[in-house]
Protein backbone atom coordinates (compact mmCIF):
# COMPACT_ATOMS: atom_id res chain seq x y z
CA UNK A 1 0.00 0.00 0.00
CA UNK A 2 1.33 3.41 -0.74
CA UNK A 3 0.33 5.06 1.41
CA UNK A 4 1.30 2.52 4.74
CA UNK A 5 3.12 4.87 7.13
CA UNK A 6 6.85 4.30 7.17
CA UNK A 7 7.30 3.91 10.77
CA UNK A 8 4.02 4.15 12.79
CA UNK A 9 3.98 0.97 14.75
CA UNK A 10 4.74 1.37 18.85
CA UNK A 11 6.67 -2.09 18.86
CA UNK A 12 8.48 -1.49 16.15
CA UNK A 13 12.25 -1.32 16.09
CA UNK A 14 14.35 1.71 16.26
CA UNK A 15 17.30 1.51 14.11
CA UNK A 16 19.34 2.77 16.49
CA UNK A 17 18.55 -0.68 17.95
CA UNK A 18 18.27 -2.51 15.38
CA UNK A 19 21.91 -2.34 14.70
CA UNK A 20 22.84 -4.07 18.07
CA UNK A 21 20.68 -7.24 16.77
CA UNK A 22 21.95 -7.83 13.08
CA UNK A 23 25.11 -10.31 14.27
CA UNK A 24 22.25 -12.16 16.60
CA UNK A 25 20.21 -12.42 13.78
CA UNK A 26 22.90 -13.25 11.09
CA UNK A 27 23.77 -16.08 13.02
CA UNK A 28 20.23 -17.07 13.96
CA UNK A 29 20.28 -16.35 17.62
CA UNK A 30 17.43 -14.23 17.82
CA UNK A 31 14.20 -15.62 19.29
CA UNK A 32 11.77 -16.11 16.70
CA UNK A 33 9.46 -13.20 17.78
CA UNK A 34 12.51 -10.84 17.79
CA UNK A 35 13.33 -11.78 14.65
CA UNK A 36 9.95 -11.29 12.70
CA UNK A 37 10.11 -7.67 15.05
CA UNK A 38 13.65 -6.88 12.86
CA UNK A 39 12.32 -8.27 9.25
CA UNK A 40 9.12 -6.28 9.64
CA UNK A 41 11.47 -3.31 10.84
CA UNK A 42 13.90 -4.06 7.27
CA UNK A 43 10.72 -4.06 5.48
CA UNK A 44 10.31 -0.77 5.49
CA UNK A 45 13.68 0.68 6.24
CA UNK A 46 16.19 0.73 3.50
CA UNK A 47 19.00 2.20 6.05
CA UNK A 48 18.92 -0.81 8.04
CA UNK A 49 18.30 -3.01 5.02
CA UNK A 50 21.76 -1.65 3.71
CA UNK A 51 23.73 -1.89 6.82
CA UNK A 52 22.59 -5.61 7.20
CA UNK A 53 23.83 -6.10 3.86
CA UNK A 54 26.77 -4.70 4.52
CA UNK A 55 27.39 -6.72 7.79
CA UNK A 56 26.66 -10.00 5.45
CA UNK A 57 29.14 -8.92 3.01
CA UNK A 58 31.54 -8.40 5.64
CA UNK A 59 31.03 -11.98 6.92
CA UNK A 60 30.80 -13.65 3.70
CA UNK A 61 34.31 -11.99 1.89
CA UNK A 62 37.22 -11.89 4.26
CA UNK A 63 38.07 -15.62 3.56
CA UNK A 64 42.21 -15.54 3.28
CA UNK A 65 42.30 -11.89 3.86
CA UNK A 66 45.29 -12.23 5.53
CA UNK A 67 48.46 -14.21 5.58
CA UNK A 68 49.25 -15.81 8.59
CA UNK A 69 51.66 -18.88 7.36
CA UNK A 70 53.72 -20.65 9.43
CA UNK A 71 57.21 -19.98 8.98
CA UNK A 72 58.19 -22.93 5.98
CA UNK A 73 61.39 -23.86 7.56
CA UNK A 74 59.44 -24.75 10.70
CA UNK A 75 56.99 -26.56 8.92
CA UNK A 76 59.69 -28.57 6.56
CA UNK A 77 61.47 -29.24 10.01
CA UNK A 78 57.95 -30.21 11.87
CA UNK A 79 57.80 -33.22 8.63
CA UNK A 80 61.15 -34.53 9.28
CA UNK A 81 60.29 -35.01 12.82
CA UNK A 82 57.12 -36.86 11.82
CA UNK A 83 59.54 -39.12 9.61
CA UNK A 84 61.64 -40.11 12.05
CA UNK A 85 59.24 -40.28 15.06
CA UNK A 86 56.50 -42.28 13.16
CA UNK A 87 59.17 -44.58 11.23
CA UNK A 88 61.42 -46.07 13.99
CA UNK B 1 28.10 -43.37 4.06
CA UNK B 2 31.81 -41.86 3.87
CA UNK B 3 31.71 -37.71 4.22
CA UNK B 4 32.47 -35.83 1.32
CA UNK B 5 34.14 -33.47 3.09
CA UNK B 6 38.00 -34.15 3.33
CA UNK B 7 37.94 -31.98 6.50
CA UNK B 8 35.36 -34.20 8.41
CA UNK B 9 37.21 -37.39 7.70
CA UNK B 10 38.75 -37.53 10.79
CA UNK B 11 38.97 -41.18 11.43
CA UNK B 12 41.02 -41.94 7.76
CA UNK B 13 43.15 -38.98 8.79
CA UNK B 14 44.02 -40.53 11.76
CA UNK B 15 44.50 -43.75 10.89
CA UNK B 16 47.03 -42.71 7.83
CA UNK B 17 48.73 -40.56 10.98
CA UNK B 18 49.11 -43.70 12.86
CA UNK B 19 50.63 -45.64 10.18
CA UNK B 20 53.14 -42.83 9.87
CA UNK B 21 51.54 -41.08 6.47
CA UNK B 22 53.75 -38.23 6.71
CA UNK B 23 51.70 -36.74 3.77
CA UNK B 24 48.50 -36.50 5.84
CA UNK B 25 50.20 -35.02 8.23
CA UNK B 26 51.86 -32.18 6.27
CA UNK B 27 48.06 -31.80 4.94
CA UNK B 28 47.18 -31.11 8.88
CA UNK B 29 50.13 -28.93 9.57
CA UNK B 30 49.00 -26.28 6.04
CA UNK B 31 45.56 -27.11 7.07
CA UNK B 32 45.72 -25.68 10.76
CA UNK B 33 48.58 -23.83 11.84
CA UNK B 34 47.43 -20.42 10.26
CA UNK B 35 44.47 -20.40 12.61
CA UNK B 36 46.72 -21.93 15.08
CA UNK B 37 48.79 -18.75 15.38
CA UNK B 38 45.91 -16.54 15.70
CA UNK B 39 45.10 -18.61 18.54
CA UNK B 40 48.49 -18.93 20.18
CA UNK B 41 48.86 -15.15 19.81
CA UNK B 42 45.78 -13.88 22.13
CA UNK B 43 48.06 -16.02 25.00
CA UNK B 44 51.78 -14.63 24.28
CA UNK B 45 53.41 -11.72 23.92
CA UNK B 46 54.82 -12.34 20.70
CA UNK B 47 54.22 -13.82 17.55
CA UNK B 48 57.94 -15.58 17.42
CA UNK B 49 56.41 -17.45 20.55
CA UNK B 50 53.38 -17.71 18.83
CA UNK B 51 55.42 -20.00 16.24
CA UNK B 52 57.37 -21.70 18.98
CA UNK B 53 53.40 -22.73 20.34
CA UNK B 54 52.14 -23.64 17.15
CA UNK B 55 55.54 -26.24 16.72
CA UNK B 56 55.34 -27.24 20.27
CA UNK B 57 51.54 -28.42 20.09
CA UNK B 58 52.30 -30.74 16.59
CA UNK B 59 55.02 -32.38 18.33
CA UNK B 60 52.34 -32.92 20.78
CA UNK B 61 50.21 -33.84 18.03
CA UNK B 62 52.56 -36.63 16.28
CA UNK B 63 53.47 -38.13 19.49
CA UNK B 64 50.39 -38.40 20.98
CA UNK B 65 48.08 -39.06 17.65
CA UNK B 66 47.75 -42.64 18.73
CA UNK B 67 45.93 -41.97 22.33
CA UNK B 68 43.35 -40.15 20.26
CA UNK B 69 40.15 -41.53 20.63
CA UNK B 70 37.96 -39.79 18.72
CA UNK B 71 35.53 -38.11 21.24
CA UNK B 72 36.13 -34.66 20.05
CA UNK B 73 36.82 -33.72 16.38
CA UNK B 74 40.59 -33.85 15.79
CA UNK B 75 40.53 -30.26 14.83
CA UNK B 76 39.94 -29.53 18.85
CA UNK B 77 41.76 -31.85 20.01
CA UNK B 78 45.01 -30.23 18.40
CA UNK B 79 43.09 -26.96 19.51
CA UNK B 80 42.97 -27.97 22.77
CA UNK B 81 46.68 -28.81 22.94
CA UNK B 82 47.56 -25.78 21.89
CA UNK B 83 45.57 -23.80 24.34
CA UNK B 84 47.23 -25.59 27.13
CA UNK B 85 50.87 -25.56 25.50
CA UNK B 86 50.06 -21.58 25.07
CA UNK B 87 48.96 -21.05 28.01
CA UNK B 88 51.91 -22.61 30.01
CA UNK B 89 54.00 -20.30 27.63
CA UNK B 90 51.62 -17.65 28.31
CA UNK B 91 52.87 -18.19 31.91
CA UNK B 92 56.17 -18.08 31.47
CA UNK B 93 56.17 -14.85 29.94
CA UNK B 94 53.73 -13.56 32.81
CA UNK B 95 50.63 -13.33 30.57
CA UNK B 96 48.54 -16.42 31.27
CA UNK B 97 45.18 -16.07 31.19
CA UNK B 98 41.69 -17.79 29.78
CA UNK B 99 40.45 -16.28 26.85
CA UNK B 100 37.43 -15.44 28.40
CA UNK B 101 39.13 -13.73 30.63
CA UNK B 102 40.99 -11.90 27.96
CA UNK B 103 37.37 -11.09 26.44
CA UNK B 104 35.72 -9.65 29.03
CA UNK B 105 38.73 -7.24 29.77
CA UNK B 106 37.75 -6.00 26.46
CA UNK B 107 35.64 -2.94 25.94
CA UNK B 108 32.32 -4.44 24.47
CA UNK B 109 29.80 -2.30 25.70
CA UNK B 110 29.47 0.79 23.17
CA UNK B 111 27.09 1.54 20.27
CA UNK B 112 28.00 -0.29 17.54
CA UNK B 113 27.66 2.57 15.17
CA UNK B 114 27.79 6.08 16.23
CA UNK B 115 24.39 7.51 17.79
CA UNK B 116 25.34 11.04 16.19
CA UNK B 117 23.99 8.77 12.91
CA UNK B 118 20.84 8.38 14.34
CA UNK B 119 17.69 11.19 15.50
CA UNK B 120 17.24 11.28 18.68
CA UNK B 121 15.03 9.49 21.04
CA UNK B 122 12.69 11.89 21.42
CA UNK B 123 12.05 12.97 18.14
CA UNK B 124 7.95 13.37 17.30
CA UNK B 125 8.18 10.99 14.67
CA UNK B 126 11.22 9.16 14.17
CA UNK B 127 12.94 8.50 17.56
CA UNK B 128 16.07 6.48 16.90
CA UNK B 129 15.75 6.26 13.45
CA UNK B 130 18.50 6.85 11.18
CA UNK B 131 19.65 10.96 10.55
CA UNK B 132 22.81 9.69 8.18
CA UNK B 133 22.03 6.76 6.54
CA UNK B 134 24.40 3.91 5.44
CA UNK B 135 25.21 4.12 1.72
CA UNK B 136 25.51 1.56 -1.26
CA UNK B 137 28.81 0.04 -0.96
CA UNK B 138 30.59 -1.61 -3.83
CA UNK B 139 29.79 -5.72 -4.00
CA UNK B 140 33.05 -7.77 -4.02
CA UNK B 141 32.18 -7.99 -7.49
CA UNK B 142 32.14 -3.96 -7.94
CA UNK B 143 35.95 -4.21 -6.29
CA UNK B 144 34.66 -3.91 -2.46
CA UNK B 145 38.01 -6.07 -1.48
CA UNK B 146 40.12 -4.63 -4.14
CA UNK B 147 43.79 -3.16 -3.67
CA UNK B 148 43.20 -0.23 -1.58
CA UNK B 149 40.27 -1.45 0.20
CA UNK B 150 42.01 -4.71 1.08
CA UNK B 151 44.37 -2.92 3.24
CA UNK B 152 41.59 -0.76 5.01
CA UNK B 153 39.73 -3.89 6.06
CA UNK B 154 43.37 -5.55 7.15
CA UNK B 155 44.22 -2.70 9.09
CA UNK B 156 41.06 -2.68 10.43
CA UNK B 157 41.03 -5.82 12.14
CA UNK B 158 44.68 -5.68 12.83
CA UNK B 159 43.34 -2.36 15.36
CA UNK B 160 41.04 -4.42 17.03
CA UNK B 161 41.04 -5.32 20.40
CA UNK B 162 42.81 -8.91 20.89
CA UNK B 163 39.64 -11.27 21.94
CA UNK B 164 37.61 -9.52 19.30
CA UNK B 165 40.51 -9.88 16.46
CA UNK B 166 40.76 -13.59 17.23
CA UNK B 167 37.33 -13.95 17.13
CA UNK B 168 36.90 -12.12 13.31
CA UNK B 169 39.95 -13.90 12.45
CA UNK B 170 39.01 -17.30 12.79
CA UNK B 171 35.10 -17.17 12.10
CA UNK B 172 35.33 -14.64 8.89
CA UNK B 173 38.54 -15.16 7.63
CA UNK B 174 39.79 -18.53 8.61
CA UNK B 175 35.45 -19.85 7.99
CA UNK B 176 35.24 -21.53 11.27
CA UNK B 177 31.56 -22.18 12.35
CA UNK B 178 30.70 -20.07 15.74
CA UNK B 179 30.53 -23.99 17.56
CA UNK B 180 34.42 -24.31 16.37
CA UNK B 181 35.50 -20.85 17.56
CA UNK B 182 33.43 -21.18 20.87
CA UNK B 183 34.97 -24.85 21.75
CA UNK B 184 38.95 -23.50 20.58
CA UNK B 185 38.69 -20.51 22.84
CA UNK B 186 36.06 -22.19 25.51
CA UNK B 187 33.79 -19.14 25.53
CA UNK B 188 29.86 -18.76 25.50
CA UNK B 189 27.97 -18.76 22.45
CA UNK B 190 26.59 -15.21 23.74
CA UNK B 191 30.28 -13.73 24.41
CA UNK B 192 31.12 -15.60 20.79
CA UNK B 193 28.60 -13.58 19.00
CA UNK B 194 29.21 -10.35 21.62
CA UNK B 195 32.72 -10.07 20.35
CA UNK B 196 31.97 -11.01 16.38
CA UNK B 197 29.41 -8.47 16.43
CA UNK B 198 32.07 -5.63 17.77
CA UNK B 199 34.26 -6.87 15.43
CA UNK B 200 32.47 -6.76 12.59
CA UNK B 201 31.06 -3.31 13.54
CA UNK B 202 34.51 -2.06 13.58
CA UNK B 203 35.69 -3.39 10.24
CA UNK B 204 31.97 -1.82 8.92
CA UNK B 205 32.90 1.96 10.60
CA UNK B 206 36.59 2.00 8.94
CA UNK B 207 35.06 0.35 5.32
CA UNK B 208 32.42 3.81 6.13
CA UNK B 209 35.33 6.03 6.32
CA UNK B 210 37.20 5.04 3.60
CA UNK B 211 34.41 5.33 1.34
CA UNK B 212 33.35 8.58 2.84
CA UNK B 213 29.82 8.17 1.50
CA UNK B 214 26.64 8.66 3.74
CA UNK B 215 23.60 9.83 3.02
CA UNK B 216 21.31 12.58 4.74
CA UNK B 217 17.48 11.79 4.81
CA UNK B 218 15.92 14.42 4.00
CA UNK B 219 13.44 13.82 7.12
CA UNK B 220 11.46 16.95 6.73
CA UNK B 221 10.34 15.74 3.39
CA UNK B 222 9.42 12.71 4.23
CA UNK B 223 7.35 13.88 7.27
CA UNK B 224 6.00 16.37 4.98
CA UNK B 225 4.72 13.26 2.60
CA UNK B 226 3.34 11.54 5.51
CA UNK B 227 1.64 14.45 6.65
CA UNK B 228 0.23 14.86 3.10
CA UNK B 229 -1.03 11.37 3.33
CA UNK B 230 -2.64 11.51 6.57
CA UNK B 231 -4.13 14.72 5.75
CA UNK B 232 -5.41 13.18 2.30
CA UNK B 233 -7.20 10.45 3.86
CA UNK B 234 -8.94 12.55 6.19
CA UNK B 235 -10.00 14.44 3.37
CA UNK B 236 -11.00 11.47 1.71
CA UNK B 237 -13.12 10.01 4.71
CA UNK B 238 -15.08 13.29 4.88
Amino acid sequence: MADQPVHSHADDLACIEVVELVTDYLEGALPAAEARRLEHHLDTCPGCTEYLQQLRTIAGSLRGLTENSFPAEMRDGLIADFRSLRNR
Amino acid sequence: MRRAIAQEDDPGLVAALCRGDADAFATLVDRHSSAMIRVAMAYVPTRAIAEEVVQETWIAVMRGIDGFEGRSSLKTWIFRILTNVAMRSGARERRSAPFSALAEAEDTGGPSVDPDRFLPADHELFPGHWAIMPARWPTPEEGLLAGETRGVIAAAIAELPLAQRTVIALRDVEGWSSEEVREALEISAGNQRILLHRARSRVRNAIEDYYGAVEEIDYDAVTAELMGDTAKKETDSD
